[in-house]
Order: C-alpha cells, then structure tokens, then sequence
C-alpha cells in the first residue's frame, strides 16, 4: 500500500495520460475496482487497483502525462480492508451476506478460507451469533456510489469536454457510454454526427468541423500507433533471438465438433474456432512450459498461470494483444465470452489494466483475414507467439489414402533463450493432439 | 420490417460490435466480413445484435445468406414479413 504508480500495460508503453479520475480523496477502495481511465499511445485503459484501501491523495490531475512508474496517487491501508480478500471469496460473501472484515481467518497466517466464509454464512443462517454480520451494502452499489458522489456535473473526460466545446456541442446533453456512464470522445463524436432535430445549415457546419477534428486527431493517434508497435517490435528483434516453426493441422474435428455444438446453441452461447485455438494453446502449456513466462534480467521466468494475449488488429492500424487470464482452467463458454468482450472492447479502444500487463503467451489469428501462415514477432518479455493461418481444404494423403481435409497451418515464432526447436516442435504437436479431441477443450 | 428499417438495424448493430468500421465503403455485392475486416467474432457478435433486435433466433446454416449487405437486407426484410 502506498503509492500507486502509472502502471505499465504493455512492454512498449512509456507514458500515460490520466484522463479521468473515478475516486476521490476519502473513497475506499477494494482490489479490482476501477479507478483512473488512463490514454497510452494504443488505446484507453481502464486502470484497475490491487489492493484494499482508501484514497488519500491524487497526485496527478486529469489530463497530465507522466512516464510509467510516476507516483499517480497515494493510497493508505484501511483497518478493516486490510485483508485482500480473493474476488472468488469476496462474491462467496457477498451472496452469504457474511462481512469478510468479521470473519476469523483459518488459513495460512489467519487468511480467511472459502470453508471460513461458508461456515460463517451457515452460522449467519442459523441465527447471526456475535462476529459475523450482514455486509451493509452491495459492492457494486457502493462502487456506483462512489461514481456518483465524484461530482454532481456531468462525468467526462478532459479530451471529450475539449472536443465538444470545439464541436459546439453541449456535454450535459451527451449520453455517455464510458465507465460510470462518463462521457468519451466516442460519444461526442456520435452526438456530432447525429444530424441535429431539423438538420439545418448550423447541423451541416457542425458535422464538417467534427470530420476535420476527427481526422487530424485520428491521423494524429494512427502516427503514435504506429511509432509505439514499430519501437516494441524493433526491440523483440534486436533482443529476442527468434526461431520459427511451422506444422500443418487437420482442423475437421474441430470444425464438425463446433457445426454440431452450435446447432443446439442460441446465437448468444455459440463458439466459434479462435476460442478452440486459443484453448488448446493455453493447455499445451503444460506440457511445454518453457512457451509461457517471461524472459528477463538474463534469465526465463515461467508463469505457472497462463494468461494468453489475442492479438487484434484495429481497423485504423495498428494493433494490441491484451490478454484473457487463466485459459488453461476457463470453460470453453466463459473463454468464448470473454473472447467476445475483448474484441468489442479492443474495438471501441476500451481496455483494463490487468488485460494489458500481463499476457504470458500471445496467439494471433491473422487466418482470418485471408493468409495461409503468419510468422509473428514475439512480444517482449514473453517467449512465444503462436500463429493460426486460414482454414482451407487440402489435399490430405492418409493411411494410403488421398482425402480432402479442411487444414490450418499453425505456426511458432519463440524466443531462443528460453527454448530449442525441439521443445517448439513439441510444443506444436501437442496443440494438434489437443484439436483432435474438441470435446474435451 | 422495411428495406429501410433493415438497413438501419444492420448499421446500428455494425456500429456497436465494430465502431471503427465504416459500412459506407461497402461496394454492393461485396462480402461485410472482407470488406469491413469482420473476424469470426466480430460477425457472431453482429449476428448476435441482430437476433436480439428481430427477436428471431438466426441460425448458423444461414449465415452465409448474411455474408452481403444486399443478402442480409433481404434476409431479415424476410424474417418481418414471415413473423
């Protein structure tokens, strides 16, 4: 606890413009909660805390940018929050109606243990005795609370308020899609181009002015982009020795075993092959672990969890990896709809903190933009990047026998340092093995 | 629903999976997903939108009737006149 730094979310983040505090000075705070929505070079980031506490100073006002690692703003432990609670444990909780701060912990230096809390909430049930209490408010209320006391006027950020001063437009008027329904510069854009009631000349001028500031802004963030992706990649090369491989794999039990999954499935539940492809890497993992981790200060850290990084291009160039965390252990569903709202989020340049700082492998599926084979640069510090071409029929000869098949040719660029081809080979055979029995994904 | 009203639905829901796609530079006849850059995910989440707009569950075998603009206007034009 402490202070609390412009994090680093991403290897080729050096700075980060705060562009809206959500908490004020006084407010608590609980791990996972957001906090600050910060602007790097690629993208809006929502800047998620790690610890309990309250928020004693903000040292950096919307709208500055400072290098990673500044102190942004001071935080101090709180009594009673002391502990950090796991979100697993703190919903348990929540849904028991058990105040956590009451709970004696049985673990391992008094932490408090799933079967802490679930006795508690039997005990709450039997008939409240002393030490345990309902919790007096909701999280999420509390959260929303929060949001709603920062200010009475309407919530947005400093580049939206300067914009719709320049657009003519008023921001009270605006509806705001951003957190804590805060307006962004998305929504100003959006009310710019509503034709306005009659539409008359003033409605056409103001439209024109929108596209003029949109476009040297969009031209200005797209040279940014391009400078951030060039510095990061342009690093991996020099510093990273790479090697690549490639392997052919028969997708047609993946492809039959998703057609027939997704006949029973509403349009809302239905998976599509990325989340196979990004499954099975995640699980050959175990197998290979010298693929996932980090390599730095001379030497290979693997990560026991396996956060993948999904690489997605943006349509204005350019393009980020933030990650989906613990796809080894996530159910093929919840990885599918985690899936779903990254790229909406990527989409719309909205992203979190924990998304982008930690992903332990990246996989990108360049396939389905219409390429055969992509042979990816690694992201620093992580070893591995894992590339999926295109789905096509192909010519396949097996057990003496010549079939169409349809094929994808999946592809490893990893980090010598960390790895040999061998391992890589390895590492992609067993993703095959995986594709080859869907079902158990 | 109207030809019109189908379009609009298609662009509204476009506009939310994929605000960075611009419909208008969709030539006719030309495939959305070539044509926008729709991954797989990004056309499951249109197809979603348009599902919960129409109320009508679309399934997977149709989505290719769904590939053109023109195809989806006519398709879901058809789902309104069989509802």
């Amino acid at each position: 606890m402490g202070d609390f730094t412009m994090p680093s979310l991403g290897a080729d983040m050096e700075e980060g413009t705060v562009n809206q505090w959500l908490v004020k000075p006084g407010d608590e705070v609980h791990r996972g909660d957001i906090v600050a929505v910060v602007e790097t070079e690629k993208s809006t980031i929502e800047i998620e805390v790690f610890e309990n506490g309250v928020v004693d100073e903000l040292v950096v006002e919307e709208g500055e940018t400072v290098p990673v690692g500044t102190v942004i703003a001071r935080l101090t432990s709180e009594t009673t929050a002391a502990t950090v609670h796991s979100p697993v444990l703190r919903h348990l909780a929540e849904q028991l109606h058990v105040d956590l701060s009451s709970v004696t912990g049985s673990g391992v230096g008094g932490t408090v243990t799933r079967a802490d809390v679930e006795r508690a909430g039997a005990a709450r049930v039997e008939g409240a005795p002393p030490g345990t209490r309902p919790v007096p408010q909701r999280r999420g209320q509390r959260h929303r609370k929060a949001a709603e006391r920062a200010t009475g006027r309407t919530r947005s950020s400093p580049y939206a308020r300067r914009l719709a001063s320049q657009l003519g437009i008023d921001v009270a008027a605006v509806q705001g899609s951003g957190p804590g329904g805060s307006v962004v510069e998305a929504d100003v854009r959006r009310a710019a181009a509503e034709p306005a009631g009659t539409g008359g000349p003033m409605a056409a001028s103001v439209e024109a002015a929108g596209e003029v500031a949109a476009s040297s802004q969009v031209g200005d963030k797209q040279a940014a982009m391009r400078q951030a992706v060039g510095a990061l990649m342009a690093r991996s090369k020099r510093e990273i020795p790479h090697y690549y491989l490639s392997t052919t794999i028969d997708v047609a039990a993946a492809v039959t075993w998703l057609e027939r999954a997704n006949l029973e499935r509403p349009v809302t539940s239905r998976l599509v092959l990325p989340a196979l492809l990004v499954k099975a890497t995640a699980r050959a993992v175990a197998k290979v672990p010298e693929m996932n981790g980090f390599f730095v200060d001379d030497e290979f850290r693997p990560s026991a969890a396996v956060h993948v990084g999904v690489a997605i291009s943006l349509r204005s160039g350019g393009v980020i990896a933030p990650a989906i965390h613990d796809v080894d252990t996530l159910a093929l569903d919840d990885l599918m709809r985690a899936l779903r709202d990254l790229v909406v989020r990527a989409r719309s340049g909205v992203l979190r903190s924990s998304e982008m700082s930690d992903p332990t492998i990246t996989v990108t599926n360049l396939g389905e933009l219409g390429v055969e084979s992509v042979f990816g640069v690694i992201y620093p510090p992580q070893v591995a990047l894992v590339g999926f071409g295109q789905v096509g029929d192909r010519v396949v000869a097996r057990d003496g026998m010549v079939g169409v098949r349809p094929c994808l040719t999946a592809t490893l660029s990893a980090d010598h340092r960390a790895s040999d081809g061998h391992r890589g080979g390895r590492f992609l055979a067993e993703i095959d093995r995986l594709l080859q029995e869907p079902e158990t994904l | 629903m109207t030809d019109d009203e189908a379009r609009a639905l298609i662009r509204t829901t476009l506009h939310q999976v994929a605000p960075d796609a611009d419909l208008d530079a969709v030539e006719p006849g030309e495939t959305l997903q070539e044509a926008l850059d729709l991954d797989s995910i990004d056309f499951l989440n249109l197809v979603t939108g348009l599902c919960e707009s129409t109320g009508f569950e679309i399934p997977e075998r149709d989505y290719p009737q769904l590939s053109t603009l023109e195809g989806a206007v006519d398709y879901l034009t058809g789902l309104g006149s069989a509802g």
